[in-house]
């Protein structure tokens, strides 16, 4: 397209910023994570920072344990993940492949589970878990999440297309469902296995009412929980929260910058024909 | 006939087989969304109809007095313009920034990859850390928001403290929130968009505002759609940056629909109350969905 130098110049100065404007409390946060308590607390704030003390952040591990946090937060993320990679692809793999008795009841079924906000099962949910004995612990927080029927509608939608000729050739090869599943179709659909991976570690990674609900404990809390409890502690200086944020985004960060290809081709397959 | 009968046996048999198949494959699904999600929702009716003591055991059954209770006290009417106005503070906004965002970040551009990271990257912050730093942001005296409007000489403004401003000053938290989600979906519906439709039309010799109206807005339509239903469901669900911000207040004027479930039932601990609260949440959304599949669908257009 041909603009003209000013129209360019125009765009990218609008452009910039707006980037620059979505960064900013990101970056705010890295700022403030490395300033000196005196400096963090000043009045007019500083724009950037004056001074520099990394020592901010061993004193946060110090204060709070933000080690356990974040691996807390990890093993579940990686539980839940794994979990629905599991249990949606089974369930993609029998809707799309199979034939069987009550097919388009039990696919509404999964249709309507979708519909339902998951707050309304929130307090029914947390009395189960209670009944259970689950409160704070591992099982309580990533079992109620290890079935998903978006991962299933995303990963069916990925095996239909798949070209049906591939499955006939490997019946007359004598290859049944499960080695068909296992060893042809799972290897095929790896960027959808890989979109439905980073789709549910993130929302897990980042989810907030659950945790609230169902840890106590420091050694249960997932980060997100832990990082607001940051502020409410008196004492502390703002910088050490900043600096616990900044550990706390830090492997979402990092996700982004690897996953972001992956995350925006899978969640376009999901929206637009799921 | 005997061979017949063998092979439709055998044929039966292969139909057994796949059946018992299908529904091991199916059941680890089937039993996780039966005990989280089908018992809990017959569970909540059972649970509304009934009222609680503290620890959640059934005290006596009321029938509809939970129901009654909400419409009379003004708490489900109250949430319910809470959070429409929120919706409709937040989701208008927040498509419109991020649309206008990934249209401009559509074509070959340097730099282009810099900008889409930027612009997608509030959605991998979790609502617990971009509430704290926001929370920070709108400091009355020593946050960057003031601090800028007064070096632009404006006044200060009570961000959070003002029931007038609370509601205003959590929804430019989420439209930023949610400003990563809406440009990943929109842009990528934009690359959906062949290239060649643009190149006839400019052939034709159509302005940008034109090709824009005339052939992105309705081939963009269905993402759009995705995109409105999405952000009015989440606009309803809306609880993280609530709690941590106003914690619903000052004087509930940001008491949404969720953050008024939690109240009734995790600190007054009334479950019966806060399980009908939950259940209206379930109709409304319900509607909603209902209202947008059937009227603004028609206007929707598939390719």
């Amino acid at each position: 397209m041909i603009r003209s130098r000013t129209a360019q110049m125009l765009l990218y100065a609008g452009l910039t910023l707006a980037a620059l404007l979505v960064l900013y409390p990101v970056v705010y946060s890295l700022f403030m994570a490395v300033m000196s308590p005196a400096e963090a607390s000043a009045y007019p704030p500083s724009i950037v920072p004056h001074s520099f003390h990394p020592e901010n952040f061993r004193e946060v591990f110090n204060m709070i344990p933000v080690a356990t946090f974040i691996g807390n937060t990890f093993l579940v993320s990686a539980i839940v993940m794994a979990g629905q990679l599991v249990t949606a692809s089974l369930a993609a793999y029998a809707f799309a492949q199979m034939n069987f008795k009550g097919k388009p009841l039990i696919f509404s079924l999964f249709v309507a589970t979708m519909m339902v906000p998951w707050e309304v099962t929130m307090i029914p949910n947390y009395l189960t878990v209670r009944g259970l004995d689950w409160l704070d612990t591992y099982q309580g927080l990533t079992v109620p999440f290890l079935a998903t029927a978006f991962g299933t509608f995303l990963l069916r939608q990925f095996f239909l297309q798949l070209p049906k000729e591939l499955f006939e050739a490997a019946r007359i090869d004598g290859c049944g469902h499960i080695r068909y599943f296992l060893f042809h179709m799972l290897p095929l659909s790896r960027p959808a296995l890989g979109t439905l991976a980073v789709y549910s570690f993130l929302n897990m990674y980042n989810s907030y009412l659950w945790p609230l609900l169902i840890t106590n404990s420091k050694p249960m809390r997932t980060v997100q929980i832990g990082i607001s409890m940051l502020e409410f502690q008196e004492s502390t200086s703002w910088n050490l929260v900043f600096a616990g944020i900044t550990l706390a985004i830090l492997p979402s960060l990092l996700l982004l910058v690897f996953g972001l290809k992956q995350l925006v081709r899978g969640m376009a397959a999901g929206a637009l024909k799921g | 006939m005997a061979v017949r009968a063998r092979r439709s046996s055998k044929r039966s048999s292969l139909q057994l087989r796949e059946n018992v198949l299908a529904y091991t494959l199916l059941s680890p699904s089937l039993i996780l969304f039966g005990v989280f999600l089908f018992y809990p929702l017959l569970k909540s009716v059972y649970l509304s109809l009934h009222s609680t003591d503290p620890a959640g055991r059934i005290a006596a059954y009321v029938g509809f007095d939970n129901y009654t209770a909400l419409f009379a006290s003004g708490q489900f009417l109250d949430g319910i313009r809470v959070t429409a106005l929120f919706a409709l503070l937040t989701v208008p906004t927040g498509m419109l920034l991020a649309l206008v965002l990934a249209a401009l970040t559509q074509h070959r551009l340097r730099g282009k990859r810099l900008f889409q990271f930027a612009f997608s990257l509030p959605m991998v912050l979790s609502v617990g850390s971009a509430a704290v730093i926001w929370k920070f942001l709108f400091h009355p005296t020593l946050g960057m928001l003031n601090y800028m409007l007064g070096l632009a000489g404006l006044p200060p403004v009570a961000w959070l403290v003002n029931p007038d401003s609370a509601l205003l000053s959590v929804s430019l938290m989420t439209v930023w929130m949610n400003l990563g989600f809406n440009y990943i979906i929109l842009s990528s519906g934009l690359q959906g968009i062949s290239e060649e439709i643009y190149e006839s039309a400019r052939m034709d010799g159509a302005g940008a505002i034109t090709v824009f109206r005339k052939i992105t807005l309705p081939l963009l339509s269905p993402t759009l759609f995705f995109v409105l239903v999405v952000s009015i469901i989440g606009a309803f669900q809306a609880f993280g940056q609530i709690n941590i911000l106003t914690s619903g207040g000052p004087m509930n004027s940001t008491n949404v629909f969720v953050y008024s479930i939690y109240r009734e039932a995790f600190v007054n601990f009334r479950f019966g109350t806060g399980s009908a609260q939950a259940l209206m949440l379930f109709l409304v959304i319900m509607i909603l969905t209902l209202i947008q599949f059937k009227w603004v669908e028609k206007k929707v257009h598939y390719q």
